[in-house]
């Protein structure tokens, strides 16, 4: 028992230490976003200014950016949720090789790398005569992210009772009814994290978004082209605002989680 | 397929098989189709293309094979790109296992939140923070000057390691977190009997943990490595002028030459090694592609 308590220890310690690495190169770069020196870096402290937020809101192209990547998130959570959850239906109804093959090209790309997509996307629609552009971004983003909100589905869709289709069709539901009443209220949770982790991709892309965008910028590209021609520390006051941003949603999230797991706990409860 | 129609008719049927249609035709294997098509023809002015010129050649997987600096920076690429994915493995198995079998389920909750903000913040701006630890006058260089540990401050932002610190730190998490689900699945009864048999702990993870975890190493693996040497944002923020990474010949032949056939055949390069390292580790593990991709 001594030896398993030792090792908990040294466990724990990793945690801790696991934790710092990932967390301290974040706090660091936000940190330097207060920083009153040229070079973004938090030591040696200058002094506190608020002067990199203020160059940040008066930067107009950063504006531009910001709208254009959530334009093109919003494109890719419309194409890819109901891509991602029909196909997800298609796949749970068949069996054997038919459903492999078709499983195995829906997670093709995800294994892809995000510059491999962008070029073919490029390609392909230049080909047929569409210049590049956001458009273009959008739609090779949805190819992958359709992807992951597919899984999601998937995953949900084993927990589905399909006797419950059956009743409803036995009572005279109608089709739409069977899907609509039945069907998607068991997915809803599955959509609405599909639709989150869409978004979220989307906004983070970068390698696909690069060969696709033509003269176009988003904020991923926006913050790459300013860390490479002489870096300020404007970049770590968006990049502080985009963690905390990121941060609250992640809290609302999980407090959102918890009561509810606490309510469905309090409902098992008073049923038994 | 009967199933769907008894379920939601004709009407749903069809319209979700257009769906699923539109989505693998014209997003992802069309696409692809003509990257692999494109990669075969010459680059031409606009007037010679259609013309006799414009023929069917292997010439730029040619060009691939004779430029030895290509050549040498894929072979760098993969090996570089390897080394990511065993130190991530390295780094993310005992923390894999600690959140799996030793920490309280009530603290689970909280470590997971505080492990998807970096997963959430982008990878631009998580290269650009060690861009600034890394620098010659950052903190690190600062903090082991101030403790002694060095006399002069040391140019990490050489060579092939800060393009490995930089991979590692972005790409650790999706190591970590099929792990694990991996590890998560196995009865912890399990590790119990082998260390109530006499097994030593660095046994009962050889002979009892590792396996049961072979599918999450596999996914992990799968994805590090696909990430890592697909990444262009960590080699071209982290990288000097002696690491280049093959991403970045790939971007030289689409932006700054405009041959985006020999760009093709390049890209098309980089997607066979993927797809190669991925049928690879899934014979090894012995694994199948919905373990992988989950």
């Amino acid at each position: 028992m001594t030896s398993k308590n030792s090792t908990n220890w040294i466990l724990h310690l990793y945690m801790v230490l696991f934790m710092a690495y990932l967390l301290l190169p974040l706090i660091i770069m936000g940190g330097a976003a207060f920083n009153n020196s040229r070079f973004p870096s938090i030591y040696p402290w200058v002094g506190f200014t608020d002067r990199w937020f203020i160059d940040l809101f008066n930067d107009g192209r950063l504006w531009n950016a910001f709208k254009n990547t959530i334009l093109v998130a919003v494109a890719v959570v419309a194409l890819a949720v109901p891509i991602g959850t029909t196909a997800a239906i298609l796949v749970n109804s068949l069996t054997g090789r038919v459903r492999s093959v078709l499983y195995g090209f829906m997670v093709a790309p995800i294994l892809t790398p995000g510059a491999v997509i962008g070029i073919s996307t490029l390609l392909f629609w230049h080909k047929l005569s569409v210049p590049s552009g956001l458009h273009l971004s959008a739609l090779g983003q949805a190819s992958y992210i359709s992807a992951f909100v597919m899984l999601l589905v998937l995953a949900r869709l084993q927990s589905f009772d399909r006797g419950l289709e059956e009743a409803a069709l036995d009572l005279g539901a109608n089709y739409s009814q069977v899907l609509r009443r039945i069907l998607l209220p068991h997915l809803y949770p599955a959509i609405g994290a599909g639709a989150a982790i869409s978004f979220f991709q989307s906004i983070e892309n970068f390698n696909t978004t690069l060969f696709t965008r033509g003269p176009y910028d988003t904020l991923t590209v926006y913050v790459f082209s300013r860390v490479r021609s002489g870096i300020t520390p404007t970049i770590n006051a968006l990049a502080l605002i985009m963690i905390t941003v990121t941060m609250i949603i992640a809290i609302t999230y999980e407090v959102l989680r918890r009561r509810a797991e606490r309510r469905a706990l309090e409902r098992g409860m008073a049923s038994e | 397929m009967s199933e769907l129609l008894r379920r939601y008719g004709l009407m749903l049927t069809l319209a979700f098989m257009t769906l699923t249609a539109l989505w693998l035709l014209v997003l992802v294997i069309l696409p692809y189709i003509y990257l692999f098509e494109a990669s075969f023809r010459l680059y031409l002015p606009i007037d010679d293309v259609g013309g006799p010129k414009d023929i069917y050649t292997i010439q730029n997987y040619i060009t691939f094979f004779v430029t030895p600096i290509h050549r040498w920076v894929f072979g760098l690429t993969i090996f570089y790109s390897s080394v990511v994915t065993i130190i991530s493995f390295i780094i993310a198995y005992p923390l894999a296992y600690y959140l799996s079998k030793v920490a309280s389920g009530k603290m689970l909750p909280t470590l997971f939140l505080l492990l998807m903000i970096p997963m959430w913040v982008s990878e631009v701006l998580r290269s650009f923070s060690w861009f600034i630890i890394l620098s010659l006058k950052g903190p690190l260089n600062y903090a082991l000057l101030g403790m002694g540990l060095i006399s002069e401050p040391i140019r990490w932002i050489s060579g092939f390691q800060s393009v490995i610190i930089g991979l590692v730190y972005t790409y650790v998490l999706f190591m970590l977190f099929p792990l694990y689900n991996a590890i998560q699945s196995l009865d912890t009864n399990q590790i119990e009997a082998a260390q109530d048999l006499g097994s030593p702990w660095w046994r009962t993870h050889w002979r009892v943990i590792l396996p049961h975890a072979k599918p999450g190493i596999a996914s992990g693996s799968v994805m590090v490595f696909m990430l890592a040497a697909g990444s262009i944002l960590v080699p071209s923020l982290l990288g000097s002028t002696t690491s280049r990474w093959f991403t970045e010949i790939i971007q030289q032949w689409m932006f700054e030459s405009q041959d985006w056939n020999t760009g093709s055949a390049y890209a098309f390069l980089l997607l066979l090694l993927c797809t190669l390292f991925v049928s690879v580790v899934m014979r090894i593990f012995r694994v199948s592609l919905s373990d992988i991709a989950r």
